[in-house]
């Protein structure tokens, strides 16, 4: 019970990070690009003919992985608990606040923080802070 | 080249965000509440990502040119500015009522069901609103 309790509760999250920072590296060493999904995504919606190839290629990567990964296990429970439409309300501020602020868990998160940048720092307090807040008040207000 | 390499970073980003637990919507929402039944072991995914990439980030930065000898792009913006915090505030009251980011939304599009692909949609028409947001703001400054 304890030792379950270790594997599914640290090591997961712990190997997962470090195969992302995995992940990070390898973009930024053979491509010379940040691993940000938000800027990636976005920068499709107004392409330059030299970078859509590699957006679309990291893009479709990302949404395969969840094929790849049953081919091995079953893929881990996933619980949504909002509705369609503050699912809509919060797509929305995702999209608009991830690219108005340069960057999402992947861009600012990992890679920003990875680099020191201090601006990426400022942008994870930031999002992170407004998501402990979102969660406070829906569960203790609304829910 | 660069786009297989693309292609197979998106595939293991991917398959770290599945086996890190941030593709469970409520288990992220368990993370952001602090002030509740918090859960912090998603804490470990940034430690775990942070080990790796801050660390080979330093020694490429190094470098200063890819393995193909090409230039490296990092963002050339230093400014704390009004945009960054609003954004981040935005994009995290958002995580923060779905709880999906960008990379676990994507990811979880194929299998999910209609939720994930609803929130993908959503995120694209932000973004999109970004688009047109941006060119009136850069028409105002010109």
């Amino acid at each position: 019970m304890n030792m379950d309790w270790i594997n599914s509760t640290m090591w997961m999250p712990l190997a997962g990070g470090l195969i992302i920072g995995l992940a990070a590296t390898i973009l930024l060493y053979f491509n010379g690009r940040i691993a940000g999904v938000s800027g990636i995504l976005g920068g499709l919606l107004k392409p330059t003919k030299s970078d859509i190839g590699w957006r679309v290629a990291f893009i479709s990567g990302l949404m395969i992985s969840s094929s790849v990964y049953m081919i091995a296990s079953p893929l881990p429970v996933a619980t949504i608990d909002a509705d369609v439409t503050t699912l809509i309300i919060a797509g929305v501020m995702v999209g608009f606040g991830t690219r108005y602020g340069s960057g999402c868990t992947s861009g600012h998160g990992v890679c920003g923080l990875s680099r020191g940048s201090l601006r990426s720092f400022v942008a994870t307090i930031s999002f992170v802070g407004a998501g402990v807040l979102t969660v406070y008040f829906v569960k203790h207000f609304i829910g | 080249m660069k786009i297989m390499i693309a292609f197979v970073t998106g595939l293991i980003f991917g398959l770290g965000l599945i086996l890190s637990g941030m593709t469970n919507p409520a288990k992220i929402i368990g993370f952001l509440d602090i002030f509740g039944n918090w859960d912090p072991a998603l804490a470990l995914v940034m430690i775990g990502a942070l080990i790796v990439s801050a660390t080979s980030f330093q020694l490429i930065k190094k470098n200063k040119k890819t393995y193909f000898g090409q230039q490296i792009n990092l963002p050339a913006n230093n400014k704390i500015d009004r945009k960054l915090i609003i954004g981040s505030l935005i994009f995290g009251a958002g995580w923060g009522l779905a709880g999906y980011c960008p990379g676990p939304s994507l990811v979880s599009v194929m299998h999910g069901g209609y939720k994930p692909l609803v929130f993908v949609l959503s995120m694209l028409a932000g973004m999109g609103i970004f688009e047109i947001f941006n060119k009136i703001g850069s028409k105002k400054n010109t």
